[in-house]
């Protein structure tokens, strides 16, 4: 059967039919859908973790007691699970183990590029990359083959392109795997003595599989002409997009580590051969290693994501002809929606005169801040913006922000250490009771799990006041009034303080939400424009005239509340 | 890969873009080519621009195109198709909906919404402007501009030869299908 699939609903399905029994993810853009189609698939158990490093654990832990495992993350997601994973290539597995790593040429939805085929690399795992959705399936089967063969974990890298595109894919059958037995056995211990022993016992794996890359059906090699192609991922397609029929290709699957008898046994085939990837030179300056003259990226960018009229251009400076229109479009940046729970937060903070605030990864991204670095610095870069600030002499009131899924992940660390360290920092949990920005995913805050079912729920306040801080502020961020004197005892009454502003996201289904709606009594309102100060996407002017679009209206109240002259009125 | 063609959708998060893909991939695969769809998710579904390619034909290799390469442009929002000009060949066949969506910046004073869309996209291609809200709602279906102007766009486009109802009742929940059936 045939069916339309993008790349992360077939990594799912390939999961289901490589027999895998185990799951467990943190949700990160592009690799979210992932672990959102596994709870179909009820021969899986399948689970949200705090972070990707609890989430890489547990699913390892999984694979070691003897059961094929699958763990999904962004890439910025890996170098939170970086620590047990470089590790985990030591030691090997017991039943298969695959890490899918998405990243994000472009920059979609991320805070940078990096390119995790050098992870693999650097942690010694084998590397799998498929290019389409077919292959996101067929070669993930191959990959649990692969994992147990060589007794390796592998990192399967996919990029937002290949997560987020739709095309056919033929099903399969589940395979059943056997579980596999668990003993006590040194093989999982990496103490300095064992671990010495496990690296050399991985360089010798690694020299297998790489005998195995030569040969295996990841790699394929098509002779036509004598002009080459070497590419692997989302390039492949550009590149069979832009090349004359007669190009011989060297498409390859298996990437860490590289095929390097095969791509010798081709580059002696050809006179010209280009490599084709996005972002690093990964395969290039290995192939290059080799003393084979290749085309790369002196002239292929490695910024961005590539598509095929970037690829003519740098490649045969054929530039497809374009029209600009002489009207130009202005910008238009993602926002808070109307009615969104941060909205009173941030706009009691743009009152606070000159102030200090170290944001974080998340919808509050969208409210500003100094700072965005990775999850849960808004807490800790924070605490030392604090201190240095402290330090200076320099006596601005330093805010730092998380929201709740984030606390969980890395946050309450960072909360620690404000309290461990003395940081004169108020820390904020921005609580929506939902993982928002990737599209509501449960975490330990929200009183379920992926399967639906219902889960411990862990509170954030009690947290807070066992790490020590004394003074937890409670507050509704749609109430700008306690907003405020929230900000106010947390600045002045001397006692160690955090602030946690708590109203669900307005878009999750299962809370009831206000049916409120406002209108602008136009008699009243002196067109005095504060009400479009709370940057509500539902409040716009026409001829002058501040308007609410009703559609859009959530019956927040902000703009009632901050409008001086009481002339926006609640209907009915 | 001349017989390949790309189709490109924008306009803003919330407006209903992906559906519109989801029914144009379904059918153009019905009528038996092979087709690949993009979309980018994140960031975008708060308020943001949005953008879908689908490209089909016997082999379709790569499911984007970049700038100077898609062949017809449906744009959900006037100032959307304007942004997205310089993705088309110089030949392609614009549908505009004639709808406004001022960005936030636009919202509170702070920027302008450009005069002249449409003007500007029209002295460069061949351009059908369509009132899909309008249409929507005499058709008994205001939110239904998305598939009122997916309707308009299948006639210039020649994509008339796929059975469009039939894939409507395929693609869409019971829920919503009559509604948007009467668009068609």
């Amino acid at each position: 059967m045939k069916k339309l699939m993008t790349g992360n609903e077939a990594i799912a399905r390939g999961a289901y039919e490589a027999g895998v029994r185990f799951g467990a993810a943190y949700p990160g853009t592009p690799s979210t859908e992932i672990f959102e189609n596994l709870p179909e698939y009820k021969e899986i158990y399948s689970q949200w973790s705090p972070n990707e490093k609890v989430a890489y654990e547990t699913a390892y832990g999984a694979a070691i007691a003897g059961l094929r495992s699958i763990s999904a993350m962004k890439h910025v997601g890996v170098n939170v699970a970086a620590d047990p994973m470089f590790t985990s290539a030591y030691l090997g597995v017991n039943a298969g183990m695959v890490l899918v790593t998405a990243d994000d040429p472009d920059l979609h939805s991320s805070q940078n590029e990096q390119d995790n085929r050098l992870y693999a690399k650097g942690a010694k795992l084998c590397l799998i990359e498929p290019s389409d959705s077919q292959e996101c399936k067929d070669f993930l089967k191959e990959a649990y083959d692969i994992s147990e063969k060589f007794d390796i974990p592998v990192l399967y890298r996919v990029t937002t392109r290949i997560c987020h595109s739709k095309s056919t894919v033929e099903l399969g059958e589940r395979v059943e795997i056997a579980d596999k037995p668990y003993e006590r056995s040194p093989k999982f211990s990496a103490t300095p003595a064992r671990a010495k022993v496990h690296h050399m016992r991985l360089e010798n794996r690694l020299k297998d599989l790489e005998e195995y890359a030569n040969t295996s059906a990841l790699n394929k090699m098509e002779i036509k002409g004598d002009v080459g192609v070497i590419t692997a991922s989302a390039a492949y397609n550009y590149a069979k997009e832009i090349f004359p029929e007669d190009t011989s290709f060297l498409k390859l699957g298996l990437t860490n580590p590289l095929p390097k008898k095969l791509i010798k046994e081709f580059a002696a085939k050809m006179s010209k051969i280009y490599v084709i990837e996005e972002l690093e030179p990964f395969m290039e300056e290995q192939i290059r290693a080799l003393g084979i003259e290749v085309i790369g990226k002196d002239v292929i960018p490695v910024t961005y994501e590539l598509n095929p009229e970037i690829l003519r251009n740098c490649l045969f400076g054929e530039k497809s002809p374009t029209k600009t229109a002489e009207v130009q479009a202005t910008g238009r940046p993602p926002v808070l929606c109307a009615g969104c729970p941060h909205r009173g937060f941030f706009y009691t903070l743009s009152k606070r005169g000159s102030i200090v605030l170290a944001s974080d990864i998340g919808c509050y991204t969208l409210g500003g801040g100094d700072t965005c670095i990775c999850m849960g610095a808004g807490f800790s870069a924070g605490a030392g913006m604090a201190k240095a600030l402290e330090l200076k002499g320099d006596t601005r009131k330093v805010y730092g922000v998380v929201g709740d899924s984030t606390f969980f992940h890395s946050g309450m660390t960072g909360a620690l250490e404000i309290i461990y360290n003395n940081a004169n920092i108020i820390p904020c949990v921005l609580d929506n009771g939902i993982t928002a920005m990737t599209g509501h995913q449960d975490n330990p805050g929200t009183g379920y799990a992926l399967s639906g079912s219902f889960a411990p729920k862990a509170k954030i306040e009690d947290i807070l006041t066992a790490f020590g801080y004394e003074n937890v502020i409670i507050v509704d961020p749609n109430d700008l009034d306690a907003m405020k004197k929230a900000c106010d005892e947390a600045e002045t009454c001397g006692k160690r303080s955090a602030i946690i502003t708590r109203r669900p996201c307005l878009l999750l289904k299962r809370e009831a939400h206000t049916k409120a709606k406002f209108n602008i009594n136009s008699e009243k309102c002196k067109k005095c424009k504060m009400c479009l100060k709370v940057g509500c996407p539902a409040i716009s002017t026409v001829n002058g005239q501040p308007v609410i679009d009703r559609a859009q209206c959530a019956g927040c109240s902000l703009c009632a509340q901050v409008c001086p002259f009481d002339a926006i009125e609640q209907e009915g | 890969m001349s017989n390949v063609k790309t189709i490109l959708l924008v306009g803003v998060g919330g407006q209903g873009t992906i559906l519109v893909s989801k029914i144009l991939t379904h059918g153009l695969l019905k009528a038996g080519f092979d087709v690949k769809m993009s979309e980018v998710h994140g960031m975008a579904q708060r308020g943001g621009s949005v953008s879908t390619q689908v490209r089909y034909g016997d082999k379709v290799w790569s499911p984007i195109v970049g700038e100077g390469g898609a062949d017809i442009l449906i744009s959900f929002e006037k100032m959307e198709a304007v942004r997205w000009a310089n993705f088309l060949k110089p030949d392609a066949k614009v549908i505009i909906a004639d709808t406004a969506i001022p960005s936030l910046p636009i919202a509170t004073g702070a920027e302008q919404y450009p005069e002249g869309t449409v003007e500007a996209m029209q002295k460069l291609f061949d351009v059908t402007l369509v009132d899909a809200d309008k249409i929507a709602k005499e058709k008994g279906n205001p939110r239904g501009a998305n598939v009122a102007l997916f309707a308009e766009a299948v006639k210039v486009c020649g994509l008339d030869f796929v059975d469009w109802k039939e894939v409507l009742t395929e693609v869409l929940p019971a829920k919503i299908l009559d509604a948007n059936l009467k668009l068609l």
